[in-house]
């Protein structure tokens, strides 16, 4: 019988080359998700996460679960109450309570917003409106 | 040749110390009800903390690695690579640090500095990559430790770049995709990085039993194997919530779950591991590895039920995810470095006293950071039951009602800040100490 383990370049090589195919199939899921947006509101998503890296926002917020815990989850903040803009503008340049009032443009909050617009649409981070399935899986219909 | 490990050590170690000092003065945050800006604010203060430990871990790992290797053989070339990678990697840690000073961010979760820095990096993992091919050569049969330095190292360059590519909009314009990768690196290099520390594990377990034939064993690839096939696969359990394609969450729940052999194969050899405590429990290094074998029980077992999606649900964006990164950083990580550090620079104490003061800091180190888990942990479940909506407060009504294990997560914090640092400059102190170092064989 083969002895895999008397063999670790093989099987080093073989994970390796699985593990390139699986990234390059991620890399490529932009392709084959197709867009409702056109490409000045993708410049301007783009745009609006590196706003998003240079304030350092993820320090303090998450999106779906990601990121600080001093602050809430922002995923779904742009359609908490209708017409939120004004209300998540004034928070940003105001501050409240451990959140600092942040300097930012008008380029940079209309980038911004649209980020925070586009995160919004890809789906929910509330994890009431999701479903724990028996096999430990959930999805996201509520039964 | 001049051995820059020692060195690299060194600045791992007051690395730490600075890690303590950010995180003591970041936990204070959630406490105040007002802002802070500049350095003393959360927004530096995360990252200076966050960066400090886990740059410390890294730089930790590169130091035994070379203190190992560079004995090896001595070339001019081997001298020129070690040269080369310490600049490079010096001159990255202080771009990092004047970045954080003076407020350049500009980068992501873990790695928030101006993203020019990221150069020096990445420049010098591949110096360091031809320097250990250099010094460890293929002549002979590699130990299983070799093969996981060599997996942390080219998984550490390969996930780096992957961590860059948000720089093209291609990635950036499709957050889904975007986040997709952020987690796929966060979660790969974590494990590469892993590979380097617990291949240095078990270097030191090789060196202290003095059975050589372990590290060809088997059972031991078996679990490097069953390691590598986790770091490549298994970051898809950080991002459950997040809408990505589905066979990512399968690929990740099943690849999770194969971690249940490393538990299982604990519980089995349970009474041969405390014999063997006992046999050791004098040596310092071994004390360490010990703990850092018990705090691998309690974190993989709640890694684990974190990996299983359905409780994923419940327990993702809440602090029981920060008590499992503190467990494995502080719990593992950074014991089996107090041990490697120890089995390199102090292995064994003279005095009695000074032997008594150790075990008195071993053992308030250990329970602290159990209570301090035990507070993180309390923090999550409250914000849990919120996110469930079983509760029907405001975030910051949730908030404040979890202050008492705010209160506890930031008395113990302190304790386990003096504590370790008193370690951490202890063994910094007796590093200068020439005639102790056990780096020649």
């Amino acid at each position: 019988m083969l002895n895999l383990f008397a063999h670790p370049k093989r099987i080093f090589f073989v994970l390796f080359v699985c593990f390139l195919a699986f990234s390059i199939w991620i890399y490529a899921i932009p392709l084959f998700s197709p867009t409702p947006y056109s490409e000045k509101e993708l410049h301007l998503v783009a745009e609006g996460r590196l706003v998003w890296q240079k304030h350092n926002c993820h320090t303090c917020h998450q999106l779906y679960g990601l990121g600080g815990y001093l602050g809430p989850d922002l995923t779904n903040v742009y359609s908490r109450t209708a017409n939120n803009e004004a209300y998540i503008k004034g928070i940003i340049k105001s501050g409240v309570k451990q959140m600092p009032a942040f300097e930012i443009s008008d380029d940079e909050m209309k980038a911004l917003l649209h980020f925070l617009k586009n995160v919004d649409a890809t789906g929910t981070s509330n994890p009431q409106d999701y479903q724990p399935e028996i096999i430990g899986t959930f999805s996201l219909e509520k039964k | 040749m001049k051995n820059f490990g020692i060195w690299l050590i060194r600045i791992s170690l007051v690395l730490f110390v600075l890690g303590l000092f950010f995180g003591h003065l970041a936990s204070e945050s959630y406490r105040i009800t007002q802002p802070k800006s500049g350095v003393m604010g959360f927004l530096s203060l995360r990252p200076l903390h966050v960066s400090s430990a886990y740059l410390g871990i890294i730089t930790a790992g590169l130091g035994f690695v070379t203190l190992i290797i560079a004995k090896m053989k001595t070339t001019r070339l081997g001298t020129f690579l070690q040269y080369l990678h310490f600049s490079l990697w010096v001159i990255a840690l202080l771009g990092i640090f004047y970045s954080y000073f003076t407020g350049d961010f500009g980068g992501r979760e873990y790695w928030e500095f101006n993203p020019v820095w990221a150069l020096p990096i990445f420049v010098s993992f591949i110096v360091f990559l031809v320097f250990y091919l250099h010094q460890v050569g293929f002549s002979m049969k590699w130990p299983v430790y070799y093969w996981m330095w060599l997996t942390g190292i080219i998984f550490f360059i390969f996930t780096f770049i992957e961590n860059y590519l948000w720089i093209f909009p291609y990635f950036r314009q499709h957050f889904i995709a975007d986040m997709t990768i952020q987690w796929k690196v966060n979660g790969s290099l974590v494990g590469a990085i892993n590979q380097i520390i617990y291949g240095v594990a078990f270097y030191l377990m090789e060196k202290i039993s003095g059975d050589e034939k372990s590290s060809y064993q088997k059972l031991s690839f078996a679990m490097y194997f069953l390691g590598m096939f986790n770091l490549m696969f298994n970051w898809g359990h950080h991002i459950y919530l997040l809408p990505t394609e589905k066979y990512i969450h399968y690929i990740a729940y099943a690849v999770s779950m194969t971690e249940w052999i490393i538990l299982i194969r604990i519980f089995y050899k349970w009474s041969q591991q405390i014999k063997e405590n006992k046999q050791f429990y004098y040596f310092f290094p071994y004390r360490f590895l010990m703990a850092s074998d018990y705090w691998v029980t309690i974190n993989l077992t709640l890694a684990l039920f974190m990996s299983i999606p359905a409780f994923n649900l419940y327990t993702h964006g809440t602090h029981i995810t920060v008590a499992h990164a503190m467990g494995t950083t502080i719990g593992i990580n950074t014991m089996i470095i107090l041990a490697g550090v120890f089995y390199f620079i102090k292995p064994t104490f003279n005095s009695a006293k000074w032997r008594l003061y150790g075990s008195i800091a071993f053992w308030i180190v250990q329970v602290t950071l159990l209570l301090f888990l035990i507070s993180l942990i309390g923090m999550g479940v409250q914000r849990a039951i919120w996110q469930a909506g079983l509760t029907s407060e405001s975030f910051s009504k949730m908030n404040s009602s979890s202050e008492n294990w705010v209160l506890l997560f930031i008395i113990f914090g302190t304790i386990l800040m003096f504590s370790m640092a008193s370690f951490f400059i202890y063994l910094l102190i007796q590093s200068w100490k020439k005639n102790k170092l056990n780096i020649e064989e």
